[in-house]
């Protein structure tokens, strides 16, 4: 066994909403360079463990760790001090997110959407930040779309420019909420092969899906969840073509 | 008409015989009968309003020339713009900060912004001029220090500092940023929560986040009854008259102070605040498409374009063009 800290771990991490407990006491760990894709039926409480891990939302109890530092908190002897939002920003940086629902800026043009970011808060070159930008949206086959308003693109182009817009801060971390849950069928392969590539690049990636080829396809750890518990994980093969659990097993035979 | 055009199978004459021939039909549109009427008694009625009008000799056509350009309404009128520039200004500043402050999971700016929008929002406005034009029976000076100490830093008489003007513009300023917090509040919530926690998720803090992707998405709600709300503060310049602002208003009454001639001058006040709010309306369709940039409504072009080039190009423009291609 490395001794090289993973990318994301979780022990025990919950998290309720009022009442209503969302997640009870989910371990998980991913390590770097590895594809973790989280299934499971909605309300399972997939999409809020991936919120925790940037800090979207707030762990209310168990230890979650990415790439070495506790999120939102810092550990000092037996106290944990809440970061300021500063702190809490500039750890957010360093993980990429993209969006069930896109999330593009609307009021500015793709390119604007890809390199706001890296000028603005990672105080970029302007002049670097756009060629970099264009090398981007050449990567998601998007470099002729450049001057378009999202609500010009197609849902799977403006998934692209959303990938793009993540990748322009050189993410150590992709988070992926449902990235092809709001697309039409045809354009939800376009937006996939985008992250294959990302995935052969070697980038971190944590992704909820319902996309249960591509996680046989291209995750290293496949996960499967339901009603707040990680039921069982393990390689791909394994869980996703011969799980153990009798829960897994109706899950799939629902959505394969 | 249709069976002349259906197809006809080959070699059938007969059943072509049988048809009759094409011809052109002279179309009747319906005769809207009660709307001419409607149209005639309305035009009557209007030509004898403006008859009336014009041979009244109270109303003195001539007294209204004579003081239509004259200096003091021309000053008033200087004083009037002023005024209204620069209370919403002072609106669009603070009515920003309350808006923003109402947001907030601070209970106690959040207690400050609700009472202001109650206070400023919840009495007269008319009340409010006259309060700061007479505030300085309140407090005859105005220090800025630490409170309950003797420690001053600026002492000021409150008649020196509380001029009419000042006093005019703090009660439009403050009345109206209570009501531009709120048009403002609706506007911020009128953007998706996903496009802050995209913000969010790019490393911005929460203020670049509000200022640099909320705020200019909530113009586009924000513009339209801010637009009517600065039309509104131009007319409402006219309440300072009570406090002698020496706005286009309370010039006009210290013409006719003098020379009784009140209806003239009403109509000279009714001029030009009929010509300042039709030039007003201008800037605001400018800025409803700066900033809807981005939206479904962003291909429209200006109305003075559209006027120009006739409504075939507004069609093409809403139409299928090389940026609505699907991929």
């Amino acid at each position: 066994m490395t001794v090289t800290t993973p990318m994301v771990h979780a022990e025990g991490v919950r998290k309720h909403f009022g009442r209503l407990d969302v997640l009870k006491g989910i371990d998980l760990t991913v390590e770097r360079g590895q594809v973790c894709c989280l299934l499971g039926p909605s309300g399972s409480g997939k999409s809020t463990f991936l919120r925790c891990i940037n800090h979207l939302e707030k762990v209310d109890a168990g230890r979650l760790t990415v790439d070495g530092d506790l999120v939102g908190y810092r550990q000092q002897g037996s106290k944990l001090h809440e970061l300021r939002e500063r702190e809490v920003a500039r750890r957010r940086r360093d993980i990429g997110m993209v969006f069930q629902r896109f999330n593009l800026f609307p009021h500015m043009t793709a390119l604007q959407n890809v390199m706001d970011a890296p000028v603005k808060v990672a105080g970029a070159d302007s002049a670097q930040a756009r060629l970099d930008a264009e090398r981007l949206l050449d990567r998601v086959g998007l470099a002729d779309r450049a001057g378009h308003y999202p609500a010009q693109l197609s849902g799977g182009q403006q998934q692209r420019v959303a990938i793009a817009r993540a990748l322009a801060m050189k993410p150590k971390l992709m988070l992926f909420d449902e990235p092809t849950s709001a697309l039409d069928p045809e354009l939800v392969g376009d937006v996939l092969q985008v992250m294959r590539q990302l995935a052969a690049d070697g980038m971190t990636m944590v992704v909820v899906t319902h996309e249960i080829a591509f996680a046989r396809e291209v995750a290293d750890t496949a996960v499967f969840m339901d009603e707040g518990v990680v039921v069982e994980s393990g390689p791909p093969r394994q869980v996703l073509a011969d799980p153990e659990q009798e829960r897994t097993r109706t899950f799939l035979s629902k959505v394969l | 008409m249709a069976a002349s055009t259906a197809p006809v199978p080959a070699g059938t004459d007969a059943v072509r015989s049988d048809e009759a021939p094409p011809q052109d039909l002279l179309v009747v549109p319906v005769r809207h009968w009660g709307r001419w009427i409607a149209a005639v008694a309305a035009v009557t009625a209007l030509t004898g309003l403006i008859g009336s009008l014009a041979n009244n000799a109270n109303l003195h056509w001539d007294i209204v020339g004579h003081y239509l350009f004259a200096g003091l309404i021309f000053d008033g009128l200087v004083t009037t713009l002023w005024l209204t520039a620069a209370a919403m200004v002072l609106a669009l500043g603070l009515g920003t900060l309350i808006a923003v402050m109402r947001r907030s999971t601070n209970p106690v700016l959040y207690s400050l912004a609700t009472a202001f929008v109650w206070v400023f929002r919840g009495t007269p406005l008319l009340v409010q001029i006259i309060f700061w034009g007479y505030a300085g029976a309140l407090y005859k000076y105005v220090m800025i220090g630490v409170p309950f100490t003797h420690i001053t830093f600026l002492q000021a008489d409150t008649n020196s500092l509380l001029t009419p003007a000042v006093a005019a513009l703090l009660a439009l300023g403050l009345n109206e940023a209570a009501y531009a917090s709120e048009i403002i509040r609706a506007g911020i919530q009128s953007v998706d929560e996903g496009q802050t926690e995209a913000a969010y998720s790019l490393g911005m803090r929460p203020a670049l986040t509000m200022r640099r992707i909320v705020l200019p998405q909530a113009m586009r709600v924000i513009v339209p009854p801010m637009g009517n709300e600065s039309i509104n503060m131009l007319k409402m310049t006219a309440l300072v008259s009570v406090i002698s602002a020496h706005d286009l208003m309370s010039n006009i009454q210290d013409v006719y102070a003098q020379n009784y001639q009140v209806i003239p001058l009403l109509v000279v006040a009714s001029i030009w605040y009929l010509i300042l709010v039709t030039l007003l309306s201008f800037p605001q369709s400018w800025l409803e498409r700066r900033y809807g940039r981005g939206t479904a409504q962003s291909g429209r072009t200006s109305p003075l374009r559209r006027l120009l080039t006739g409504s075939a190009s507004r069609l093409r423009v809403l139409g299928s063009g090389p940026n609505h291609q699907k991929g």
